[in-house]
């Protein structure tokens, strides 16, 4: 039962990253890292 | 030297990995390459000017600020590539990556060396990991926003030292256009980073133990993940030789899965009687050992 729990989990979360790459997420994400974070160097 | 001696080396490796682009140290600039858009496993800043990929936590405030603006723009993006990420390691390896991956846990690792007197973490700190997760990740992105609708990464502007360590100072040292801005918020997250360095010295892992959010969400799926640690009990003599090594305070004969647990292995390394092991994908044999897995 726990071992099944895992997989769906798993399964789960591989549906998450594809609905999401299906969403322009990965544009998003890439958008944001490669501009300098100003607020995670403690300026903005 | 088996695997588990090892791990200083994967811990070397991995930081080196994940921060390839070395000579931007030099620049003042920041890695521009398309793996930026992958979110790590591990808690290494973005801003990083050697940094191969992005910060899963980073991200998912990034996500969580712009949420309200993007759904007034009909643009229907929920963070789920970032949740999913973080969610797809968690699910089959738990938090490994904390133990064996994270340059920030390896950071903190090697601040531990220094010969110090050492002391122990309060038990209660480690509620605190929560709190920063929900408050500083979570609540406060979504909801202090600006008339627009866009939230700010408040984690990473006002806590995260790993960003004032990995990304503010070499920027600031490098790039002098930005080191004209600095004002009173670079000087409390510098005087919050030197805080944490110093704990280092004196207790080991005290940010994974009392506030890392990414190690907070990994360790979510410890009890649920496909790697799972399990006690034998026939075999175990209760003789505390597992706790005493635990990096993170757990007594590993009694909650082998804690959420807790970085899984650096140094149990299953320790146990003289072959008590600790650990299984993944494939099902336990001893079905004796339920009672203390979770």
């Amino acid at each position: 039962m726990k071992r099944k729990f895992s997989y769906f989990l798993f399964i789960l979360s591989v549906v998450f990253i594809f609905i999401g790459l299906k969403s322009g997420e990965f544009a998003a994400v890439l958008e944001k890292a490669v501009t300098i974070c100003l607020s995670c160097i403690g300026i903005g | 030297m088996n695997l588990l001696g090892k791990r200083k080396w994967f811990q070397s490796a991995s930081a080196l990995f994940f921060n390839l682009n070395l000579p931007l140290f030099f620049t003042g600039a920041i890695h521009k390459g398309p793996t930026k858009g992958i979110c790590v496993p591990v808690f290494n800043c973005y801003s990083c000017p050697a940094a191969m990929g992005a910060c899963p936590i980073g991200s998912l405030q990034n996500s969580l600020a712009n949420l309200r603006f993007n759904l007034s723009l009909g643009i229907y993006q929920f963070g789920l590539y970032v949740i999913g990420s973080m969610a797809v390691v968690g699910s089959l390896i738990g938090r490994i990556p904390c133990g064996w991956l994270c340059p920030f846990g390896l950071i903190q690792e090697l601040f531990y060396k220094i010969p110090s007197p050492k002391l122990k973490i309060p038990g209660f700190f480690k509620y605190f990991r929560y709190v920063f997760l929900i408050v500083f990740v979570v609540l406060m992105p979504l909801l202090v926003v600006d008339p627009l609708g866009l939230g700010q990464t408040w984690f990473c502007k006002l806590i995260c030292p790993a960003g004032t360590l990995e990304a503010g100072l070499p920027l600031l040292a490098a790039n002098s256009a930005l080191r004209s801005q600095v004002g009173f918020l670079f000087a409390w997250k510098f005087l919050l980073l030197i805080g944490f360095l110093v704990w280092m010295v004196f207790t080991l892992r005290p940010f994974c133990r009392s506030v890392c959010p990414l190690g907070t969400i990994l360790g979510f799926f410890n009890k649920a993940s496909l790697f799972q640690m399990h006690v034998d009990d026939e075999k175990c003599t209760q003789c505390g030789q597992c706790a005493r090594v635990c990096p993170v305070g757990l007594d590993p004969n009694l909650t082998p899965n804690s959420p807790e647990c970085i899984r650096c292995l140094k149990c299953l390394d320790t146990c003289s009687y072959g008590a600790v092991n650990y299984n993944f994908l494939k099902k336990h044999k001893q079905e004796k050992c339920s009672s203390h897995c979770f």
